[in-house]
């Protein structure tokens, strides 16, 4: 079936390593880590003391007042898809009434929303009554904020969406966004996923349910996907976007084109609410419905932006996956995790890894895994451990994403020549 | 007690925090709505830090009729007397 090319005509990132897509590029080809210790007070009665925090605070790059009617999820997203809307150029197009709105949709994912707004609301409501509760809570608190401010920034007027599917929900925005471009619902749809849970409350909650590493040594080798070491994620924050577009569309304004979405693989595991499949069924199946979508020959994809988290199940059930879905051909895919660095951005973490991803198609190179020190034996993969050239040619690239709940999502990416 | 100046001045700096509007900007005469561009919203963020910076009540079938600064600031002077 002949279908719509999808395109990526612009990228935004702000990231633990990071504030924008060029210093988070140089970081992580530098193997750079973003994790730091929390100076916030709270964080001496927390059994995790850690996290990925921003590195440029987006209250310093935001208008001031537009900043503070933001939750900090839709401050973060509205930052990196500023810089996105201006990488495609469609900015000027909008501004010269050029692009028809109308075509034009937002697919920005989270996983949890405006969690600190509620949480400081709730600490107001207590402290000082229910008058000083913030008029503006709901609007900055709605899961679908960030989604809303970046459709208010981009003009869209043919889709505001915001999936939402825990660590996969950044990659659920990507995918969904290509189903609306290729269903002729929408041009150009900006997507992503932005998150900003560093607060006490889901910080205890995920240390409690022991998702969280508690390794107190240096903070920038906490985060170890694939280490013999590693013993849970570290929390990051940040947002990704990408502008995605009909190839007719990109075409007819000469746009740049950085690479190709080829297609997307979504699943549900049906096993547990929070521990993946041992066996990683889901997510296979999840790569496979991806590589179909794409019609993918395996021996094309040569890199693989892995979820991998640096927990002990996930890690090792990835590589399964990969084994059983690209045969043979996984000898030559260079994989590698880029949470190494930036933590984990759970709503954000398959945008910014979807990002990395792109990048890595074109401009040839595998950022390194970080503080593999020791690769576990279970896992049969070639990890970067130092930057690694791909190949030239017509290559293709995976980055897989999977959420508590049991979502799953692979997204096929394609060089572009 | 306060003078008018004193909390037009103080009232300014509110508005200024909540909506951005320069603090010499926001003069007697003014408009909230359609001199200062306050939405609803931050009018309410307004008159409930008023509410705590003057140590009165605004009660909100109220607000609707504090269409202008001066008008906010006369209500704060009669409730304060």
């Amino acid at each position: 079936m002949s279908q719509t090319r999808v395109v990526v005509t612009g990228l935004g990132v702000t990231s633990p390593v990071g504030g924008d897509v060029p210093s988070t590029w140089e970081a992580l080809l530098a193997g750079r880590s973003g994790v730091r210790p929390l100076t916030q007070d709270w964080a001496e009665t927390l059994p995790v003391k850690i996290a990925g925090t921003a590195l440029v605070d987006p209250t310093v790059v935001l208008e001031r007042v537009k900043a503070r009617r933001l939750d900090r999820t839709s401050q973060l997203a509205l930052v990196a898809a500023m810089e996105a809307w201006a990488d495609s150029g469609l900015d000027a197009a909008q501004a010269s009434g050029d692009l028809d709105g109308d075509r034009v949709g937002v697919a920005m994912a989270s996983g949890i929303g405006g969690v600190t707004t509620l949480l400081d609301n709730y600490d107001t409501l207590r402290e000082k009554g229910p008058r000083r509760v913030s008029p503006l809570a709901v609007p900055m608190l709605m899961p679908n904020a960030p989604a809303a401010n970046v459709s208010l920034y981009v003009g869209a007027r043919a889709a505001v969406n915001t999936p939402v599917s825990a660590c996969a929900s950044g990659n659920e925005g990507i995918a969904l966004a290509v189903d609306q471009i290729r269903l002729g619902r929408a041009d150009v749809v900006v997507a992503g996923g932005t998150e900003a849970a560093i607060h006490p409350l889901p910080m205890a909650a995920f240390a409690n349910m022991m998702a969280l590493s508690k390794n107190a040594g240096d903070p920038t080798t906490v985060s170890r996907p694939w280490d013999t070491a590693r013993d849970g994620f570290v929390l990051g924050e940040g947002a990704g976007v990408l502008v995605l577009e009909s190839e007719e569309h990109a075409r007819a304004r000469g746009a740049t084109i950085y690479a190709e979405v080829l297609g997307a693989g979504i699943t549900a595991d049906s096993h547990d609410i929070a521990q993946p499949d041992p066996e990683g069924r889901g997510g296979s199946r999840a790569i496979r419905r991806a590589l179909a979508e794409a019609d993918l020959d395996p021996a094309r994809v040569k890199h693989v932006n892995a979820h991998a988290t640096s927990t002990p199940l996930g890690d090792i059930a990835e590589g399964l996956m990969l084994h059983a879905t690209l045969g043979a051909a996984v000898d030559d895919v260079v994989v590698t995790s880029t949470k190494s660095m930036t933590g984990h951005l759970l709503g954000g973490a398959g945008a910014l890894e979807s990002v990395a991803t792109v990048l890595a198609l074109r401009h040839r190179r595998v950022p390194p895994t970080i503080n593999l020190d020791d690769q576990d034996p279970q896992v049969d993969l070639d990890i970067a451990t130092t930057v690694r050239d791909l190949p030239d040619g017509d290559i293709a690239a995976l980055n897989n994403s999977f959420g508590f709940g049991g979502a799953n999502v692979a997204v096929a990416f394609g060089s572009w020549s | 007690m306060a003078t008018t100046e004193e909390i037009r001045s103080d009232l300014a700096d509110i508005v200024n925090e909540v909506a951005g509007v320069e603090p010499n900007e926001v003069q007697l005469d003014k408009s909230f709505v359609d001199d200062l561009d306050v939405d609803s919203l931050s009018m309410v963020e307004v008159v409930v830090a008023a509410e705590e910076k003057f140590g009165v009540t605004i009660p909100d079938d109220q607000v609707k009729n504090l269409t202008t600064v001066g008008d906010a600031v006369s209500y704060i002077e009669r409730a304060q007397a």
